[in-house]
């Protein structure tokens, strides 16, 4: 199964993850919803020093995930959320695994429900090389970001960043900082037509 | 080390040979308000105790399982029961960490139960002897390691009813862990466990050999415990591991016998499993243990499990460990384990590795087993040194 591609720097790490790095505060309590092979949470533990925790379904990346000497549920992300006190944590991410997620609306209230700050990132359906794959090939996108075919893909929500920030503000969250991506650096001119992926930090209205 | 062969495959027994050890106490007050004295406690160690007496790891046994996890004793062709997952190299790294394994209190392998002999009568205590429960294995643990000079163990592991000891200590000493490997296990036992322990105990008890649990000067009702075994061994195996297994396959005849001698191989494994099992094994300890399994419940005087685990600091570290095909300790029962840890905000890592093989599993795969638990104690290691420093 492809997986998609999202723009790194020269070091080869991924911007999306540079950027959350940098989000989170020193020692923050952070939980990694969908946390695959631990590779955001470990440059988290080791460069800010916090309390991390992750939850991935599948059995091969959970052992990846704990050879890097990380804690992890092995399990859904809603099994992985109920078990949680509210407030127990500082930073909620929930990474390329949204738009994956069958009750969007209470994964977002139960991370928000459990962090102080979630942090989101997600492909962008309306990215112009989607549009212009469904407009002039007449086919449902298949592109570097969004590499799946209609029947094979994870993806059961396609959204674009600006769905996702109406969805946000009719839900009463705050955007706090945001991050559009593009194939190969960030993007601040027509987000919606240009980006990849966007990264989105919330907190509580 | 020494080569062994089991199934036609060869295997080294890294901590090599072995001895059980032997300690004595004076007594120990019990559960049941009931005191035990005096008290032996049959145990094992393999590797070395550092000088700060930091890589001590308690190995907690099953129901059937005893003080001698690794390595060969003298004339033995089998090795300890769990061999592979302890020794120089394995999950249990014998060249890093000290293990201790002990048999329990009410056990039939050398510590104290119904048939070693009461001082007050020189003869053995058959149901004289007072019923024990898993807390009252974990205090008796607790002597051994006050005898052997051990203060903080670095983790306490076990599989089964030693994934039940392994949450009593956590509970019982939390200053004592720094962390817990519960392995196939649950926080208390459900009432299909109990049911399946409890035809156990019926087919043993309606032995007439049995004879009220005075039959050490008899015949001993080997009828009874080998079907008490037959039935636990149904449950340790799984739909998909017996298909796999045995099939339909017959033993020893190529037509249906029409009669009742045994037609199928998987009649033939059990009726072998009940057969060895009489050997080694005592059925009055089969209904002790089983009580003991039975009343298990990490809430009992604390309300709900959160509540039971509200003392353990909040560095502890656990590793929940279940099996996907495992239908007697479901990995439902170490969720719940897994969501009352969260729920006081402890560092858990949860894993439920794929398996055919049922209950059995935690014995069996070792492969998944090795690399978790390897991990986890390298960090945990790390973090002791951090704290003592």
């Amino acid at each position: 199964m492809p997986s998609s591609i999202i723009a790194r720097a020269p070091s080869g790490e991924r911007l999306d993850h540079l950027f959350i790095v940098d989000v989170v505060e020193q020692e923050s309590r952070v939980l990694d919803l969908g946390c695959g092979r631990g590779v955001l949470l470990k440059m988290l533990v080791d460069r800010k020093d916090v309390r991390g925790t992750g939850v991935e379904i599948m059995e091969e990346k959970v052992y990846d995930a704990v050879g890097k000497g990380l804690s992890v549920y092995h399990g859904d992300i809603n099994e992985g959320l109920s078990y949680y006190p509210d407030g127990m944590f500082d930073y909620v991410i929930i990474g390329q695994t949204l738009q994956q997620s069958r009750e969007t609306e209470f994964v977002l209230q139960e991370c928000l429900r459990v962090g102080r700050n979630v942090i989101v990132s997600l492909p962008n359906f309306a990215n112009w090389r989607a549009r212009t794959h469904l407009l002039f090939a007449g086919r449902a996108p298949v592109t570097k970001a969004l590499p799946y075919e209609w029947y094979n893909t994870p993806n059961i929500r396609s959204l674009s960043v600006k769905d996702f920030q109406v969805f946000a503000r009719e839900q009463g969250f705050r955007i706090t900082r945001s991050l559009h991506l593009g194939p190969r650096r960030p993007v601040t001119f027509l987000p919606n037509l240009f980006a990849e992926h966007g990264v989105f930090v919330l907190t509580k209205a | 080390m020494s080569d062994y062969h089991i199934d036609g495959q060869t295997f080294d027994s890294s901590v090599g040979w072995v001895e059980t050890r032997y300690a004595e106490f004076d007594s120990l007050p019990l559960d049941s308000g009931l005191t035990l004295a005096p008290l032996t406690l049959a145990f094992e160690t393999y590797g070395t105790l550092n000088d700060e007496r930091s890589n001590a790891i308690l190995l907690l046994h099953a129901l059937s399982g005893d003080a001698h996890a690794a390595g060969f004793h003298e004339g033995d062709s089998k090795p300890g029961w769990w061999d592979m997952m302890v020794g120089a190299g394995r999950a249990f790294d014998t060249d890093k960490y000290f293990m201790i394994c002990s048999n329990v209190i009410g056990g039939c392998r050398g510590s104290s139960g119904p048939s070693t002999t009461d001082p007050a009568t020189g003869r053995p205590y058959g149901l004289r002897f007072p019923v024990v429960t898993v807390p009252d294995m974990v205090r008796a643990q607790k002597l051994l390691l006050e005898h052997l000079g051990i203060e903080r163990l670095l983790t306490v592991t076990g599989g089964s009813m030693g994934g039940m000891q392994a949450l009593e200590w956590v509970t019982t000493y939390p200053e004592m862990v720094a962390s817990v490997i519960p392995i196939a296990s649950t926080h208390r036992h459900s009432p299909m466990q109990i049911a399946f322990n409890e035809v156990g105990r019926q087919a043993i008890m309606r032995d007439t050999n049995w004879r009220g649990g005075d039959y050490y000067e008899h015949d001993h009702p080997d009828a009874g415990l080998s079907v008490a075994r037959m039935i636990g061994h149904v449950t340790y195996l799984s739909d998909e591991s017996m298909h796999f297994k045995f099939g339909r396959r017959l033993r020893g005849k190529e037509v249906l016998g029409y009669d009742f001698t045994t037609d199928f191989e998987v009649e033939s494994y059990l009726r072998y499993q009940g057969d060895v099992f009489i050997r080694r094994f005592d059925a009055n300890t089969y209904l002790y243990i089983t009580k003991a399994l039975d009343y298990f419940d990490l809430a009992d005087g604390h309300g709900t499990v959160v509540e039971a685990l509200r003392e353990v600091p909040a560095d502890t570290r656990f590793l929940v460990i279940a099996f996907s095909s495992d239908w007697l300790y479901p990995p439902y029962q170490s969720k719940e384990i897994v969501r009352a840890l969260k729920g006081n905000g402890l560092d858990t890592t949860y894993v439920e590795i794929h398996s055919t093989f049922g209950h059995d599993a935690f014995l069996v795969e070792t492969d998944q087993q090795t690399h978790v638990i390897k991990h986890f104690l390298e960090v945990t290691a790390h973090r002791e040194a951090r704290r003592r420093a």
